[in-house]
């Protein structure tokens, strides 16, 4: 890195104010005005839609594993799926995931 | 006795420490590594709360990419927060502005995904609880995150491997939203994002994951349209 302190700080500063102009968007400007219908409907979908899109290629090509697929965090994004799915309990989803997780690493000796 | 909506949504953010305190760890120990001191590491947390975003410009800086190019990648990264501000605005829309202001600053993937789940579930509660409940659920969250990069920073590369503290930002999110599956139209926009999100990978700064949430959350609300007919 060969960023001056004073840069590193306009970037870190920068990155911030932006991100918060982001995140304060339609929360802020749109205050009690309704969004028209077909919009609600796309976003009742927002979680389903961003959130599998953004794990995808984490579980496919894992940055822990130099980007190559790899058995044990794959066992344990279908048993996170599985006892979510099952359970409808996130801390049961959690605790498979993480116990599949470290059970089959140490099995696989990773 | 009842809890207070602060209370019942800090007991249901706190499970969420479990899986943001290894993230944060490893963004601790990368941005000591690429160089960036303790103060800096701090701001940056405090500031951004967002460690997609952080961790992209961080691999920019590392890069000693031009300052513009750092903010505008990770800018890019988190322009998927635009989503989660429009989707919470149905709910949090009414309540003051101030309140409003300072919600924005706590709304990034994990809180806007548990708030999605609760506000769903109880869609009739008074904006007011609503706000205060939102708080309380950023709260763990937002504390563990600042906390643990900090703990990653000084402890640096004494973290082993082994801990594979790179998974645990998909299980976070999996066990997120595996229960809230249940319609096809649902099934329709997880199966379409991640479809396009692996053939997209390559468009750069991110902006792949954009164009397959939005393709992903047509498919849902295309099959609820016909389904509905």
């Amino acid at each position: 890195m060969t960023y001056s302190n004073f840069s590193l700080w306009t970037i870190i500063l920068a990155l911030g104010i932006g991100t918060y102009l982001i995140r304060f968007s339609f929360l802020g400007l749109l205050g009690n005005r309704q969004l028209p219908e077909w919009l609600l409907r796309h976003l009742r979908y927002a979680p389903m839609a961003v959130l599998p899109a953004l794990v995808a290629p984490l579980v496919l090509w894992p940055a822990g594993n130099e980007g190559h697929p790899e058995p044990a965090r794959l066992i344990a994004t279908f048993a996170t799926i599985a006892a979510g799915y099952l359970t409808r309990n996130t801390l049961a989803a959690i605790g498979a995931g993480l116990g599949s997780l470290y059970f089959f690493l140490w099995l696989f000796g990773g | 006795m009842t809890k207070s909506p602060y209370l019942q949504g800090f007991l249901v953010g706190l499970p969420f420490v479990i899986t943001a305190a290894p993230f944060g760890l490893l963004f601790g120990v990368l941005a000591r590594d690429a160089g960036l001191d303790l103060a800096a590491i701090m701001g940056m947390s405090f500031l951004v709360i967002a460690g997609a975003s952080q961790f992209a410009a961080l691999a920019q800086i590392q890069e000693n990419a031009p300052a513009f190019f750092v903010v505008l990648t990770a800018l890019a990264v988190n322009l998927r927060m635009a989503i989660y501000s429009a989707s919470l605005a149905p709910h949090l829309g009414p309540a003051p502005a101030w309140k409003r202001a300072f919600a924005a600053y706590l709304l990034f993937d994990n809180t806007f995904a548990i708030a999605m789940k609760e506000f769903e579930e109880r869609p009739d509660r008074p904006v007011d609880e609503k706000i205060i409940w939102f708080l309380g659920c950023a709260t763990p969250v937002t504390a563990i995150w600042v906390v643990t990069t900090v703990l990653g920073a000084l402890l640096g590369r004494a973290i082993p491997d082994s801990l594979a503290l790179d998974f645990a930002v998909p299980v976070m999110f999996l066990a997120v939203i595996a229960p809230m599956l249940r319609t096809l139209p649902q099934l329709a926009a997880a199966l379409t994002g991640i479809v396009a999100s692996l053939a997209l990978t390559s468009l750069p700064y991110g902006t792949g994951l954009l164009v397959a949430a939005v393709l992903a959350m047509m498919a849902g609300a295309e099959t609820e349209r016909r389904l509905a007919r």
